[in-house]
């Protein structure tokens, strides 16, 4: 009677699927490529993979599992490309022989809950965040703060620092730059996809922070510029290497991006952090792919370079809306050139054909 | 007959309040119980429910603002947990009945039960690292399979538990009358003491079903997930589960309503899944008479 | 005590039915046994390094930086132990409630919607319950629970100069809300297999108290459960391995501070929930995966003792 029973649930499930399966039109077998990594650009790339196939190119499997995964993957060779919100180190790249190069560019803000007081209107330094994130000022009126903001009607109210719990390619941008910035945090904290934050609590994911932000009254907390922008968040504002305070704006982004070393960056791993000019975000970092140099399928690697450079021609629409910021074409064209570096049993594997 | 004392009387009167209490607690607790549900339950389909729709259960998923849906997803946590549910159930009924019938007190049975009580408590996180390290990557790349793996390794233990503790409770006199007929071991078990238990194991199969069809950190590192429309069991597939975490940590509304969406259809399912087998087994065991 | 299933050996062949039977049986228990010792002996392996650099100072250790490699297990032993224990402590009573009520009391008509009503709490997938208790309960504790808590009980003495109980900031997220969740998570769990126990004990066992005059409660606490105490022993761990194994819904709640709690309202971490944090970004070959690996071969060496002592209570209670 059992047997009976469990005979019937079980037919019933493969019925539901096979009736399910015909229903959808079976895909012609292109060549598909699968990817994993870094959460923070997974929409895009998964974006610009559909498009991608749209436009009669192969079909990509993206899946976000963390930077450190995404390295781990394609050191392992399980996926055609990873991707890190990190540059990888150079002796490992060189072990491991994989090539680097950015894909795409993103910012973080620093987004606020301070009752009474327009969130866009704070104003903070570099070094006065790494003090926040350390538990050194802890209150809103603190005089530090309030020096810079002489017309806002900051509150006693103690400030709830958030930060992400999962470890992540966006912690480790933030991190870096407020260690770059502020010497006590450096000291106290450090750099890293996951750090001990001597104060404040974690929450999972950038909904996450952003819900910890809106929920605590004095929550301060730091997301994706895609999340703040998509979901209308309060950003305040930065110094940057000016010394200029700037609010976060996509034109912002570009010219940081612009003003990277990239001709001695090592393995294209240009900092973009606390750069100088008008309107230069302060927190800007590009988000890297990483191929193996040496395939052992050749054309799955071409594949993805093929996939790279369709969407730099042609992924900008959507990029503006889903809110990441495209390559400077300069760059893009120093990419194209690593790309020519690439060869598998003495053919080049790019340009293609 | 004695007069009843005063004592006695105050004892007696003592002893109803005691009973008033706790049967008002108890309807308190089976109230609290049901307040949750119904929190919980409203907040899954106030958000749930906007963005269901015809194409969430027939389009996969796609990219933001292109319309698509959940279809891959649910299909590939049909898949997993059902292939899950088939490793993992009857092996933990075999552990329950090994448990109850045969090993009893031996040593060895009460290793088993040690272990297995144990591996209840493994967080579903180290089964799905365990699984990555003999399915993924000795194969070379994730699978529907590993995912399904991992589930069934989260179900057998609650299954073995509950059918052991079931079948304990099947009293004795329905064995012996089995065997007094002269029934050997495995019909006694199998006609007499698993029929008559039957409603209890299934209690705990649906439990864990309902469990692994929730799961997702074993998913994260076996099956991956997958963009593209997709029924092999070899490549990575996608789940319910995946796609939650996935869409709901992205600025996209659309993506966070669908991710709402899916974890409403989790809910749903294992509830359908609940009522019809406790339909169908009350007309089995109707028709049977037992 | 139970007679034998079988008759003495010697009377009777044993049929090849019967041997397949107990042969495969047997074997899927021993499958049970491979299993954890598999996972135990990849955790070790991987987790080696960990125990290399630290030692068994690892276990104690207080502080967690991933930026300066010094790890210490102590603050995710120390979160996924309360966090479980008070959980167990919320969900027993009112899931013992629940199956006394669906069992006793309740309307016959309403027993079976009821029954499935709680059993759906089950059915909710553990990220919902995440995403719940972020949203809804941790907001309510902070406006409301925990400043009336922090106010309630400042006359308790802190333990130390560390531990202050109830007085923390309000920020809605930590051990307390974590356990709060938790139990919501294993009610369920409780309340199905203690009704299905209950329902299971012989009508015999119940007439015969009440013939002696007892009231509903007493016979349910004089008699049934102690018939039945080994099977609700089940029940009970059944909804402990829920709650130390539990990952989702804690990382939303507990507030992912590896650090040593303050106050049981504080921000805290479990083994599983550093574990899901960290693992995905964490290398191959480094420290940083071998500590995760190292914390999971903690978490089950834990469930070990707690049950093992469970079970001496238990025996303990048998012979009684």
């Amino acid at each position: 009677m059992l047997i009976q029973l469990a005979r019937r649930l079980v037919t019933a499930l493969a019925a539901a699927v096979l009736v399910a399966t015909p229903a959808f039109p079976p895909q012609a077998w292109a060549q598909d490529i699968t990817g994993a990594g870094a959460t923070f650009p997974a929409p895009i790339y998964s974006s610009w993979g559909e498009d991608y196939a749209k436009a009669g190119g192969s079909r990509l499997n993206y899946q976000a599992l963390g930077s450190g995964a995404g390295v781990t993957q394609i050191i392992n060779r399980t996926v055609d490309f990873g991707a890190s919100d990190s540059p990888v180190a150079p002796e490992r790249l060189e072990k491991e022989q994989l090539l680097q190069f950015p894909a795409v560019i993103g910012a973080v803000v620093v987004i606020v809950n301070v009752p009474g007081v327009d969130g866009t209107k704070i104003r903070l330094t570099g070094d006065l965040l790494g003090e926040i994130y350390v538990g050194r000022v802890r209150l809103w009126n603190d005089p530090k703060i309030t020096m810079l903001n002489p017309t806002l009607k900051l509150p006693s109210i103690p400030i709830s620092p958030a930060y992400r719990a999962d470890s992540s390619g966006t912690t480790s941008i933030f991190t870096k730059y407020l260690s770059s910035v502020s010497p006590l945090f450096k000291e106290r904290t450090g750099a890293g996809n996951s750090v001990a934050w001597r104060t404040g609590l974690g929450a999972p994911g950038n909904a996450g922070v952003a819900a910890a932000v809106k929920n605590i009254k004095g929550g301060i907390g730091y997301v994706e510029f895609a999340y703040a922008a998509e979901n209308g968040m309060q950003a305040l504002q930065l110094a940057n290497g000016f010394g200029k305070f700037v609010t976060p704006t996509v034109p912002g982004f570009l010219e940081a991006a612009e003003q990277a070393d990239w001709d001695n960056a090592r393995n294209m791993a240009a900092t973009m952090l606390n750069m100088p000019g008008d309107n230069s975000w302060p927190i800007v970092s590009a988000t890297y792919i990483l191929v193996p140099r040496n395939p052992k399928d050749p054309a799955r690697t071409r594949s993805v370079l093929k996939y790279v450079d369709w969407a730099f021609r042609n992924g900008a629409p959507t990029a503006d809306r889903l809110h990441y910021i495209m390559l400077p074409t300069a760059v893009q064209d120093r990419v194209r050139a690593q790309w020519a570096t690439l060869a598998s049993a003495g053919k080049p594997l790019w340009p293609p054909t | 007959m004695k007069q009843l004392t005063a004592a006695t009387r105050a004892r007696y009167f003592r002893r109803q309040l005691v009973d008033r209490i706790m049967g008002g607690l108890c309807i308190a607790a089976a109230g609290v119980g049901l307040i949750l549900l119904a929190l919980i339950l409203w907040m899954l389909f106030s958000n749930g429910l906007a963005g269901l729709s015809i194409d969430t259960l027939i389009k996969p998923m796609s990219q933001p603002g292109s319309g698509g849906g959940l279809a891959n997803a649910i299909v590939g946590s049909l898949l997993q947990v059902g292939v899950g549910a088939m490793i993992g159930a009857p092996l933990g009924m075999m552990v329950g009945v090994y448990l109850s019938e045969v090993g009893k007190e031996s040593r060895f049975a009460s290793l088993v039960r040690f272990v297995n009580d144990i591996l209840l408590s493994a967080p579903s996180v180290l089964i799905g690292l365990f699984v990555y390290q003999i399915a993924v990557l000795p194969f070379g790349g994730f699978s529907g399979i590993a995912g399904a793996l991992a589930l069934a390794l989260i179900a057998m233990p609650i299954v073995a538990r509950t059918t052991e503790d079931i079948l304990r409770l099947v009293p004795q006199a329905y064995r012996d009358g089995a065997i007094a007929l002269g029934s050997r071991e495995n019909e006694v078990v199998r006609k007499v003491v698993l029929p008559a238990a039957f409603g209890g194991i299934l209690t705990g199969i649906l439990l864990a079903v309902a469990r692994i069809a929730g799961e997702t950190a074993p998913l994260l590192f076996t099956s991956l997930g997958n963009d593209v429309w997709s029924t092999d069991m070899t490549q990575p597939m996608a789940s319910l589960p995946m796609a939650i975490v996935r869409y709901s940590n992205t600025p996209y509304p659309e993506w966070v309503s669908l991710a709402w969406t899916g974890a409403m259809l989790i809910t749903v399912g294992v509830l359908v899944l609940n009522i019809a087998s406790r339909f169908s087994y009350a007309a089995v065991a109707g028709k049977q008479g037992s | 005590m139970n007679t034998p299933a079988t008759p003495a050996i010697g009377t009777r062949k044993i049929h090849p039915a019967d041997t397949t039977f107990r042969l495969s049986l047997h074997a899927a228990g021993a499958i049970v046994v491979i299993v954890l010792l598999s996972i135990l002996t990849i955790m070790f392996i991987g987790g080696k390094l960990a125990f290399d650099t630290f030692g068994l100072g690892f276990i104690w250790g207080t502080e967690w930086n991933p930026v300066t490699q010094v790890y210490g297990a102590l603050p995710a032993i120390t979160g996924t132990l309360v966090t479980a224990i008070l959980a167990l402590c919320i969900a027993w009573p009112i899931g013992f409630g629940i199956a006394f009520f669906l069992t006793e009391t309740c309307p016959e008509k309403l027993r079976t919607p009821l029954g499935v009503a709680i059993e759906l709490l089950a059915a909710v997938p553990s990220i919902v319950y995440g995403m719940w208790g972020f949203f809804v309960l941790a907001p309510f504790m902070s406006e409301y629970v925990q400043p009336w808590l922090t106010n309630t009980f400042l006359w308790i003495p802190p333990i130390g100069d560390s531990f202050f109980w109830f007085t923390a900031p309000p920020i809605g997220v930590g051990m307390l809300t974590a356990a709060l969740i938790l139990a919501v998570m294993i009610l369920p769990f409780i309340a199905a297999t203690t009704r299905d126990v209950l329902l299971s004990t012989p009508q015999l066992l119940k007439d015969g108290a009440y013939a002696m005059g007892a009231t509903r409660w007493e016979a349910l606490t004089g008699v049934v459960i102690p018939a039945v105490r080994g099977s609700l022993f089940g029940a009970v761990f059944l909804g402990l391995g829920r709650a130390l194994g539990e990952t989702m819904a804690v990382v939303f709640v507990i507030g992912n501070a590896i650090r040593m709690p303050d106050s049981l309202m504080a921000p805290s971490a479990t083994i599983a929930s550093v574990v899901a944090n960290n693992f995905p970004e964490a290398e191959p070959g480094t420290l940083d995966l071998a500590v995760l690996l190292a914390l999971g071969f903690i978490l089950f060496v834990v469930s070990f003792g707690v049950l093992a002592v469970a079970r001496l209570l238990l025996r303990q209670e048998r012979m009684s």
